[in-house]
């Protein structure tokens, strides 16, 4: 730990090539995020948040600049970290413990120990019946819950979260926030969490960063706090209906710039 | 009310077939008669000459269509693996699966004679087929299951038997379904031109010493066993699929 930021991004510029021409993604983009923080990246569709992430996990290299974990250049991907996408990609024809066991087994750990960690995670998120079924049993949020649980498996100290909660509606999008808020600060991951939601950002983040439209660039940076909270944080939930909940919003949507194109 | 009139259809057929002939409103040299293939069933089987020739049929079809499906297969994770030669090759890929392989048949036969010519076509033929059809399969991957592995740090090999190949079993069972029907015509086309057993061979020979019974006999036993095999692939289909509740 210490002043090192565990991930770190230094003048990130990303630019590729479709049939139209060269599309510059993210332009000059400068992050650090110190361990165990729990960072939001927001910003309008398009804008460069999920290249990011791939740049973070290894499966993008930047055009110029350099992308850091622990202060070391990223050089492909690597155990410290784990990225949960949109959807939970689930293998129709695994049951649901193997499934969760997949990232354990491509990185070859030890299969008896992750699979000790797999059954105490599907446990602990309620789906200790459904271990030895398949995933076309489950609705969306438990679907989402496997992915998290298959992310952990592997037990990585970093976590890119893409839009994790999007695909569901909106009572299970409240609910897995809370569940997934709680047991990633419990076990001290450091988080990178992308989302258009705001609500979603600052319900769950320490930190918010808000991405321009494309190409990407820094806008601004939000440390959240809730010291009406007293001493504890509140959960997601809570923070809806806290008093700086509304300000935090406001800011962030105007900066944002959401409107119609004229 | 469906099963009803899938059986008076069976039954009218069967009558027509019968009456038509001994009525002479058909010539019954040129169509036989139901009540005449029983005998002529019996008579073969007693020989002992029935089995060897069903055994005949089945066994190069069988025997073809699984040998195209491996050799099919290993082509069609070749060209996934190099796309390179994946691009070279594509359009005499085209041209090799719609050229009708029947065609070379006689070819076959002159080069490797009457045994060996059958097992080629039938082999040909599903071949073909198969590197298109589980080609294309692979190329239906979902990227994101692939995007998924890759954040694991999966190397091309753990991509293509941890995601590309279980994800491709539909796509397969699909290819035996269709390999099945084609290597069947594929074999009773090579035993037309140069079998002395097999169901096609029995099927010609019979046409030319003008014994329609034989004919019908063995054209009626063909369409039993390729409805058995049909329905073997069918129920495999449904075995796998409800394991695996492909419908998502």
């Amino acid at each position: 730990m210490g002043n090192e930021p565990k991930v770190e991004l230094r003048e990130v510029n990303l630019r590729h090539f479709t049939a139209e021409g060269e599309i510059e993604a993210l332009s000059r983009v400068s992050l650090r995020i110190a361990c165990g923080e729990f960072v939001s990246i927001v910003g309008q569709s398009g804008c460069g948040k999920s290249t990011l992430l791939s740049l973070i996990a290894g499966i993008l290299r930047p055009t110029e600049g350099e992308v850091l974990i622990d202060g070391r250049p990223v050089q492909g991907p690597s155990r410290q970290v784990g990225y949960m996408l949109q959807q939970d990609y689930l293998f129709e024809w695994r049951t649901i413990l193997d499934n969760v066991l997949l990232g354990a087994e491509i990185q070859g750990l030890d299969l008896k120990a992750a699979r000790r960690r797999a059954e105490a995670l599907l446990e602990r998120y309620g789906l200790g019946d459904f271990i030895y079924g398949f995933p076309h049993q489950l609705s969306g949020g438990m679907r989402q819950r496997v992915a998290l649980a298959r992310t952990l498996c592997t037990e990585p100290e970093i976590l890119l979260l893409d839009e994790p909660l999007s695909a569901l509606d909106f009572q299970t999008r409240l609910a897995l926030a809370d569940e997934m808020a709680a047991i990633l600060r419990r076990e001290g991951k450091t988080v990178i969490l992308v989302t258009h939601d705001i609500s979603e950002a600052i319900s769950m983040a320490d930190r918010v960063i808000v991405l321009s439209r494309r190409p990407g660039r820094v806008k601004a940076e939000h440390a959240i706090a809730y010291p009406s909270g007293g001493g504890r944080r509140p959960t997601p939930f809570e923070t809806r209906s806290a008093p700086e909940f509304g300000a935090y919003f406001n800011h962030i949507w105007g900066e944002l710039e959401v409107h119609v194109r004229r | 009310m469906v099963l009803g009139g899938r059986l008076l259809l069976l039954v009218a057929f069967l009558i027509a077939w019968e009456v038509f002939p001994r009525m002479h409103w058909v010539n019954p040299m040129l169509t036989s008669y139901p009540s005449a293939l029983w005998p002529t069933f019996l008579s073969l089987f007693r020989e002992g000459n029935l089995l060897r020739h069903i055994q005949a049929t089945v066994v190069t079809t069988v025997i073809g269509f699984l040998a195209g499906m491996i050799i099919g297969t290993l082509v069609a994770v070749f060209l996934w693996w190099w796309n390179f030669f994946q691009r070279v090759l594509e359009p005499y890929l085209v041209v090799a699966n719609a050229m009708p392989k029947i065609a070379l048949v006689p070819i076959f036969y002159i080069w490797l004679g009457d045994v060996l010519s059958i097992y080629a076509i039938a082999i040909a033929i599903s071949v073909f087929v198969t590197i298109l059809m589980i080609y294309t399969g692979f190329q239906e991957t979902d990227p994101n299951k692939i995007k998924l592995v890759r954040t694991f740090g999966a190397t091309r090999w753990q991509v293509l038997r941890k995601v590309v190949l279980p994800g491709s079993v539909p796509t397969m069972i699909g290819a035996l379904k269709v390999n099945v029907g084609l290597a069947l015509v594929g074999v009773i086309v090579g035993e037309f031109q140069s079998a002395k057993a097999g169901l096609g061979y029995l099927i010609l020979y019979g046409g030319q010493i003008l014994q329609m019974n034989l004919v019908m006999t063995s054209v009626t036993i063909l369409a039993i066993i390729s409805t058995v095999m049909y329905l073997g692939i069918y129920y495999l289909e449904a075995a796998v699929m409800r394991r695996r509740q492909w419908a998502r």
